[in-house]
């Protein structure tokens, strides 16, 4: 019973973790591969958070007549982190506005049949010069 | 939280998704609440909850709002997420359990920052003291980091973009 209630956060972090990376890898919508990015970096905070949590601690904010703090550390990376996750995502967004511009689609599968057909369509221009002189 | 989670992958409306994400946002904001993290929910609740969606409706008004139907994916996706899954599950009975405070992860440099950073740096708020003192030069960096992706933002959907888009549209046009 202990086992399990101390390591329930560990395995919903790790459930989250998975449906992030389910949508990274089975979805070809660009956006959506961003969302589960996102899910799965949630994950990854939540999993810090709760390693830094002390039974009956409070927040680290000093104050009288209080003994034990939560670890201040791990909170620190993560406010970096979460930053730093909303400036990728913001980069990736972008990319996926200039993806959308240059081939009129956001689906990689689509985008991956063209990029062929160029290349076909490519070789075949330059067959053509080569045996044309 | 899971459930939103489970909604984000079987939704195919872009904007529900969205919205969506904004609310399991908002959700792991009130979950580092409880687990003391008051800082950390702060910035994920006006960051994650806040900018994000702004970001991502921004982009489905330049981009689309349906995902494609496609047919359903293979097993394959399915089957590494569960064997990874089960790995990292295996992982968990090595971890010391929820809340134990001879954990490994107290046994640092943690101790002294709540010891001495009231007189040392000055704020009540350790989080503040640490981030903005102690690991000033992380503070640094990350700054770095926001400034390079806005420079690529711009690079990438500032001014080049409409001049780009009158090239494709013109094939022949020579380039200038």
């Amino acid at each position: 019973m202990e086992l399990i209630t101390g390591l329930f956060n560990y395995w919903v972090v790790v459930f989250l973790m998975m449906i992030g990376f389910y949508m990274v890898i089975s979805h070809h919508n660009l956006v959506k591969k961003i969302v589960g990015l996102n899910i799965f970096q949630v994950s990854v905070f939540v999993f810090y958070i709760s390693m830094s949590k002390i039974k009956g601690a409070t927040a680290p904010i000093l104050a009288d007549g209080i003994e034990v703090y939560s670890n201040p550390l791990p909170h620190v990376l993560i406010l970096t982190a979460i930053v730093v996750g909303v400036a990728t995502t913001a980069l990736g967004l972008a990319l996926t506005v200039r993806i959308k511009d240059a081939f009129g689609s956001i689906e990689d599968d689509e985008i991956e049949a063209m990029e062929i057909e160029e290349c076909v369509a490519e070789d075949v221009d330059a067959n053509g010069k080569e045996a044309s002189p | 939280m899971v459930v939103t989670a489970y909604a984000l992958v079987q939704i195919r409306s872009l904007f529900a998704v969205a919205m969506m994400s904004g609310i399991y946002s908002l959700l792991a904001a009130s979950l580092y609440l409880v687990m003391d993290a008051v800082d950390v929910a702060f910035t994920e609740a006006a960051v994650g909850a806040g900018i994000s969606t702004v970001l991502m409706l921004g982009t489905l008004a330049l981009t689309t709002r349906m995902e494609k139907v496609t047919h359903k994916p293979g097993l394959t996706p399915l089957l590494i997420v569960v064997a990874t899954g089960a790995l990292l599950i295996y992982a968990t009975f090595d971890m010391p359990p929820y809340g134990d405070p001879a954990a490994p992860i107290h046994n640092g440099v943690s101790a002294r920052f709540i010891e001495r950073s009231g007189e040392e740096v000055g704020p009540p708020n350790i989080v503040t003291s640490v981030l903005a003192s102690y690991r000033g030069y992380d503070t640094l960096g990350e700054v770095t980091v926001i400034f390079t992706a806005a420079v690529g933002v711009m690079a990438l959907i500032g001014r080049g973009r409409s001049r780009r888009r009158k090239k494709s549209d013109d094939p022949e046009a020579p380039n200038t």
